[in-house]
């Protein structure tokens, strides 16, 4: 579309400075690229640079202050015999896994009852979101005093009913268990208000016609809800599965990924290597595995929001 | 029968609504009890640790008169509402320029910003430290600022792009025709008009820069500078000793800005949800 300046043939004859900066504004390709520059330079300098600047990283020995020099793919070959990387690989995708199947499950029950006509709605559904609203260092850490292993408030109501509750952070399997019962509490929300925002797109007409049919409860979940509700679930999967997988701040909190290195997840070993321990290329090479595989990640979901449509 | 029926599903409901409720707020009430437990109540093993029997402000005090809370309260905030308002302000521009205009390299941008929209955090965290260090940002608050934007203008852009195409057009043509430049047409005509999408996603990331943990605990180790989630989890805890009074009150008070933003605005929050969601 080229709109007729009208407005400039109204000014004086003499096309000034400020006038041919008038007109070239009226440009779609001038104005649109001018529009951009502002975003575009934040996102090059700071994501661009730092994506090649990190590949650079991970291929060298660097350390915090020291340039180090190329040592080509050793980085990564070193950590592929690594054992505390190894276990990395395998709780960041326990961790992901777990949590993502129970927030999806809990969030698509929150759904289903917040669904229904209650007294003080409204305001059961705002409660619901705080987990996932307020900073979550700052509740990790309230679940970090409630899983004390002295003064457990979980250990202390197990104890009432004669159980004896495990040291959370500290026994076993118990700090992976802890992690993701966090994670889990932490995340459903998102799942459970973005899964009823979509049903509440959804038509009543369509329940009505499968209840004259008489379909049952699960018959109008199944052929109706879930289908219908494809895109949201999608799309929550995608994010959800890509943030569970590259978390850092709820571990750090509750375990720093101890005790003795059991419950590192990429992020947090590339934080604890790369800065902690000042190598920060060694730190780059990890926090860079992540890379192939949340490209799998988004290609398959995309690729199935696709095969949807 | 059927009122039989009714009642038990009734009853059903109620234990549902209400164990949601209690899964998802004993940590709240967790944080808000202990903050008020004197000392002696807090480390006792014979107490029922569910209610204070004497609360007492102490740690609240202690947290405002023997820490930098203050700072930090400060800090978070400054960080959040500039880094909003650069973002807003560079979102709105490339929004409307990727929904309205045609101009070359424009499909791939949207793309770009999509896919930067996807990368966590986590992965660029360490050629960015080294980056902010070499560029004499570090340890600064102006270092946040410039980073925080990096996560924030992707999911703006995009869910303005959505916001400017739900409006029509024709405003902007008419607006033109009646001989108004193409930067009065957006000034006047359309940017009004997106006002409530300008607000939810400002009211979104202005929550996610108070939020944010890994840039700011990499950036910045002077604890004057410190934001509130870095603050509360690194200086309330000595060694090994974790000063359980004042980080719950920490914990609780450096919750309560976002909460109630949160609360006046729950509505806008759930429309942007799905196109606009950022963790989880």
């Amino acid at each position: 579309m080229t709109a007729t300046p009208i407005g400039e043939s109204m000014m004086p004859s003499k096309p000034g400075i400020i006038a041919r900066w008038r007109g070239l504004l009226e440009r779609e390709d001038v104005l649109g690229s001018l529009f951009v520059v502002p975003a575009l330079l934040n996102l090059l300098a700071f994501i661009a640079y730092p994506f090649f600047f990190g590949l650079w990283l991970s291929l060298t020995d660097a350390r915090i202050g020291v340039p180090g020099s190329f040592v080509g793919l050793r980085n990564f070959t070193d950590l592929a015999t690594d054992s505390i990387f190894q276990q990395t690989v395998a709780n960041t995708f326990t961790y992901t896994g777990v949590a993502v199947v129970f927030k999806f499950s809990f969030g698509m029950i929150i759904a289903l009852i917040l669904n229904r006509d209650f007294p003080l709605q409204r305001l059961v559904r705002a409660a619901v979101l705080l987990p996932w609203i307020v900073p979550t260092v700052l509740s990790t850490i309230a679940w970090r005093w409630m899983f004390d292993s002295t003064f457990s408030v979980f250990n202390w109501m197990l104890a009432h009913v004669g159980i004896q509750g495990p040291i959370w952070l500290g026994d076993n399997h118990w700090p992976m268990i802890s992690l993701i019962m966090v994670n889990i509490w932490r995340g459903m929300p998102f799942f459970g208000i973005s899964f009823l925002a979509g049903m509440q797109t959804i038509s009543l007409d369509y329940y009505e016609a499968a209840q004259i049919d008489g379909a049952s409860f699960w018959q109008q979940f199944r052929f109706i809800t879930l289908p219908l509700l494809r895109p949201v679930i999608m799309v929550v999967l995608l994010l959800s599965t890509i943030l569970t997988f590259a978390d850092f701040q709820l571990i750090w909190v509750l375990t720093r990924g101890g005790p003795a290195n059991s419950t590192h997840m990429f992020a947090t070993l590339a934080y604890q290597v790369g800065l902690a321990s000042a190598q920060i290329g060694r730190g780059a090479s990890i926090s860079l595995f992540m890379f192939p595989i949340l490209s799998v990640i988004v290609f398959l979901t995309i690729w199935s929001l696709r095969q949807g449509d | 029968m059927t009122h039989y029926k009714r009642f038990t599903r009734r009853l059903q409901l109620g234990f549902g609504v209400a164990t949601i409720l209690v899964v998802t707020l004993f940590p709240f009430y967790w944080m808000i009890v202990t903050s008020f437990k004197p000392n002696q109540e807090l480390y006792s093993v014979e107490a029922n640790p569910l209610f204070v029997v004497s609360p007492v402000w102490d740690h609240f005090v202690y947290l405002f008169t023997k820490t930098l809370f203050v700072d930090w309260m400060r800090n978070s905030a400054i960080v959040a509402v500039v880094a909003t308002l650069f973002s807003l302000f560079a979102a709105t521009l490339a929004g409307y320029a990727l929904a309205r205009l045609r101009f070359p390299g424009a499909n791939v941008l949207g793309w770009a910003i999509f896919v930067t929209y996807l990368i966590p955090p986590t992965l660029l965290f360490l050629p960015l430290t080294q980056l902010i260090f070499q560029i004499h940002m570090g340890n600064s608050l102006i270092g946040l600022i410039f980073v925080y934007p990096t996560f924030l203008i992707p999911f703006s852009t995009w869910l303005l792009i959505g916001y400017f195409r739900s409006i029509p057009i024709d405003l902007e043509e008419c607006a033109m025709i009646d001989g108004a430049t193409r930067m009065r047409a957006f000034l006047s005509v359309t940017l009004p008009l997106a006002l409530p999408g300008l607000l939810s996603v400002g009211i979104f990331s202005f929550t996610l820069s108070w939020n944010e943990f890994l840039y700011a605990l990499a950036f910045i180790s002077d604890p004057t500078i410190k934001t509130i989630p870095i603050g509360v989890t690194s200086e309330l805890v000595r060694g090994d000793v974790f000063f359980w009074g004042e980080l719950m009150a920490g914990a609780l008070l450096g919750s309560i800005p976002v909460a109630v933003i949160y609360s006046f605005f729950v509505d806008y929050f759930v429309a942007g949800l799905t196109a606009g969601a950022v963790k989880g």
